[in-house]
């Protein structure tokens, strides 16, 4: 073997380094835009003799060292690898977490995250799987509103965590995908680096992340990852992937005094132009029944709140999609529960940030042969703000039907609403302002009507064993709404009762949902929610589907080693019920087997006790209840272990929705 | 797996319209044929009650109640067999479809909305559902205990 002359990295001076590398966890990272250390000459990536792969290189290097301790005979050790380089860039950005399952094509990140960045910012999330770690990314976003980092292995743990990252692409999330590879053939050590390797590993997640880059050098890597953050921070909100190749990672920084981590700059969010907004403002307020429909219109707390002015300024009736926490639920202009109905009354339609304006004004109707009807008055005017129209991709499908809206604009809701509710303001006039007063008082009492109606459904089978979606919401509302809560889980499961129900008015009331509906989002995601609302002392619950647990049920184990708070109230219906349903539909339509829709759809027989599963992952489980009675004890019990800073799972068996 | 919500459309989150009024037109006639029945009901009594009649009427009664239950019994089973409890809930509370009983519609319409739905409940045909498992189910909703009401309830009042 061919000695380098350049060599530094030894057996001896890896004691060195070994103290090096403990001072260097004490310090503090290389700051933006500062040169990062050079390291002691190092092996030239470029040296004249090709390298052998590393494990093969080291086997000899081990033995070639046990023969003769030359100090200058072929490396064993590497002082400051490349992967160094890339925690100080990652640093530089802020990531308060790193969800990962292990993988040795990102082993010597892994292993600089962990010594050399101190396992801080980020600290490591240890994840079972990688469609958990993107989830748990994912709602860890919606309450912190900063992306996590996410490592993945090559190929198979990109593939794993494909479904995930189509969800947080759906629902406009933004997260930062590391895709371990060994790019170089050369630095493949097995027929295993081969089966996990890729020309191109971004491909398979192309159509759904917004931007991706497979940097060939440090400097590239350091100014791609400032580039991914800023591309999937500005609106349209979407995950964006790097690939970071082994040979960079594992190979020492070379000797570049040059070599730097440049400074992160963010867009500012994309606002409407004045003109439009002006037009905007002037149909709102001439409307005589105004409707705000809002997806994922607040982006930020303050988005909330800009919502509520806007619609007390106009004393407008708010449609809330739900995609985040856009309006209070017991605000008096919240007209959610009785959409349709101010759908079909409204002159002038806002929508904002919506994913499906079509299925706003329509109805879709019919099963195998379906059809839409519109449902609105002649003459109805629709204005779009919607920063979706700014980035659009082509071969997945989520971007709804089209839509002709009378004034489009392609900006993001959140930053234009402080213009328009300006421009309002401007055009308010005494006679309009009592006017709007009427209307205000008629959609309060409108408003109230509808929380009673939804109250005296609530009643309906309120006894009934297995326990109804309704009494269930309520037994939880009633233990929960003292304190600081936060609510992780989509509500659509269980008939939306803890929105038709609840007092939701703080941002991290509600987070939204899947965004693309691939089931195996719930678990995870509201772990990663409670992870961030952990530093906040929020008290974080979610209503857990089965079968979506049964997806990755490892991440209450990562729960419970991390020790994140979370209160999980099975919703046990023992079935993926959507498909029980879709199945009954096709039996019905297709005139036989009526009786049959539960084969391949239902969990039951043996039952799953979640109770067990939790306890078996080293937390609170409760036994199995379906007596309605038992379930103020059971939710007390474990509200008070998750208040003791632990993760807990209440077993409830259900009504189907 | 993907998983398309029923109440994805805003428009299919309630009930359409056409049928609303016509469910206001069979409430109201059901409600007429219900007070005419009573009030032929109480006549008969008065003009011919004798003691024989009362107690041959007693036993139709009894005869006719265990005929109830055992409709009633059927009617329970069928709702979760035939897939109802699935979109309307074990307890007919509702879910994805709306509450179905206590008090429900006239039998009459629900026979006619089932076999010819027109909103996004699929069809039972007389193929699937006989006219008897529909009377059978009637019986069910019919039989289910009151709700308490929700002023009564603490718990939904918060
Ligand atoms: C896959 C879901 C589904 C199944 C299964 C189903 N329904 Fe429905 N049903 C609905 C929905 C949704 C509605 C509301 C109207 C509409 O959209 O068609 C409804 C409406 C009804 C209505 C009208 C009630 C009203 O207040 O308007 C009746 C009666 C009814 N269903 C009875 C039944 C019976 C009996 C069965 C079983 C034999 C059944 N349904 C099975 C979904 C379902």
């Amino acid at each position: 073997m061919a000695k380098s002359k350049k060599t530094s990295v030894n057996r001896r001076n890896f004691l060195k380094s070994a103290t090096v590398g403990a001072a260097a966890l004490a310090a503090t990272p290389v700051a933006a835009a500062t040169a990062v250390p050079t390291p002691q000459p190092s092996r030239a990536r470029n040296a004249a003799a090709p390298l052998p792969p590393i494990s093969r290189r080291v086997e000899a290097e081990a033995a070639a060292a046990a023969a003769n301790p030359d100090p200058n005979i072929e490396p064993i050790t590497v002082d400051h690898p490349g992967s160094d380089f890339m925690v100080d860039a990652f640093k530089a950005v802020g990531f308060e977490y790193l969800c990962s399952n292990p993988g040795n094509s990102f082993r010597s990140l892994h292993e600089s995250f962990i010594n050399y960045g101190a396992n801080k910012n980020p600290e490591f999330i240890t994840c079972c799987h990688e469609e958990s770690a993107v989830g748990m990314a994912h709602g860890y976003f919606k309450i912190e509103g900063k992306p996590l980092l996410v490592c993945v292995h090559g190929t198979v743990g990109v593939q794993h965590a494909s479904m995930a990252i189509y969800d947080a692409f759906c629902d406009r999330v933004p997260l930062v995908v590391v895709l371990g590879n060994f790019g170089d053939a050369q630095t493949r050590a097995s027929f295993v680096n081969w089966t996990h390797s890729a020309q191109d590993p971004a491909e398979l997640i192309r159509d759904f992340v917004k931007w991706d880059d497979q940097p060939a050098t440090l400097q590239d890597f350091a100014e791609s990852v400032m580039r991914a953050y800023r591309v999937a921070m500005t609106p349209p909100y979407m995950p964006v992937a790097l690939v970071c190749n082994t040979d960079l990672q594992e190979f020492p920084i070379p000797d570049d005094p040059a070599l730097r981590v440049p400074a992160l700059t963010l867009d500012k969010p994309p606002q409407g132009d004045s003109s439009s907004v002006q037009e905007t403002a002037k149909w709102l307020v001439a409307a005589e029944n105004p409707v705000i429909v809002a997806d994922r219109a607040a982006r930020t707390p303050a988005g909330l709140a800009l919502m509520i002015e806007l619609a007390e300024t106009l004393q407008a009736a708010v449609i809330d999609r739900n995609g985040r926490m856009n309006f209070p639920t017991r605000h008096p202009l919240n007209q959610t529960e009785r959409g349709s109905s101010v759908i079909g009354d409204a002159d002038v339609i806002l929508g904002l940030e919506l994913t499906d304006f079509y299925g706003i004004v329509n109805a879709y109707y019919g099963d195998v042969y379906p059809r839409t009807r519109s449902v609105t008055k002649p003459g109805v005017k629709l204005i779009s703000i919607n920063s979706n129209d700014l980035y659009l991709k082509s071969n997945y499908q989520d971007f709804q039907r089209y839509q002709a809206e009378d004034l489009a604009i392609a900006a993001d809701a959140e930053a234009t609403l402080p213009s328009l509710i300006e421009a309002v303001k401007k055009l308010l006039t005494d006679d309009r302002k009592r006017m709007y007063q009427d209307r205000g008082a008629k959609l309060a009492a409108a408003h109230q009507r509808t929380l009673a109606e939804n109250r005296s459904l609530a009643a309906n089978g309120w006894d009934a064993n297995p326990i109804s979606t309704a009494r269930l919401s309520a037994e939880l509302w009633n233990q929960i709404r003292a304190e600081d809560w936060s609510f992780v889980s989509n509500c659509q499961f269980v008939s939306r009762w803890p929105l038709r129900l609840w007092d939701f008015k703080k941002y991290h009331h509600y987070i939204g949902g899947e965004g693309g509906y691939g089931v195996g989002y719930g678990a995870p995601a509201s772990v990663g929610a409670a992870l961030a609302n952990r530093k906040h002392g929020r008290l974080t619950v979610s209503i857990q589907n089965d079968g979506d647990l049964m997806f990755g049920p490892g991440v209450l184990w990562t729960a419970a080693h991390h020790r994140i708070p979370l209160l999980i109230v099975m919703h046990n219906n023992r079935a993926y019920h959507q498909e029980v349903m879709e199945v009954q539909r096709m039996a019905d339509v297709h005139e036989r087997g009526v009786t049959r829709a539960g084969i391949g759809t239902t969990l039951v027989n043996p039952p799953i006790d979640y109770g067990k599963l939790a306890q078996s992952m080293g937390m609170h489980g409760s036994a199995p209840i379906a007596d309605p009675n038992d379930l103020a004890p059971a939710l007390r019990e474990a509200i008070a272990i998750v208040k003791s800073g632990e993760p807990a799972l209440v077993n409830v068996v259900t009504q189907p929705r | 797996m993907s998983k398309p919500a029923d109440t994805q459309s805003l428009g299919s989150l309630e009930r359409p319209s056409p049928e609303d009024a016509f469910h206001a037109e069979v409430l109201v006639l059901a409600a007429i044929l219900a007070i005419g029945v009573v009030i032929l009901g109480a006549l008969a009594l008065l003009i011919f009650v004798r003691p024989s009649a009362a107690a041959q009427s007693a036993a139709n009664a009894s005869k006719s109640e265990s005929a109830d239950a055992a409709s009633v019994a059927r009617g329970k089973k069928l709702f979760v067999s035939y897939g109802c409890y699935e979109c309307h809930g074990r307890a007919a509370q509702g879910g994805v479809g709306p509450r179905l009983g206590p008090d429900p519609l006239p039998l009459s319409f629900i026979e006619k909305y089932v076999r010819h739905p027109s909103g996004s409940m699929p069809p039972y045909t007389e193929k699937t559902a006989s006219d008897q498992d529909l009377t059978d189910i009637y019986a069910f909703l019919k039989s289910l205990p009151e709700p308490p009401k929700e002023k009564d309830v603490p718990l939904l009042n918060e």
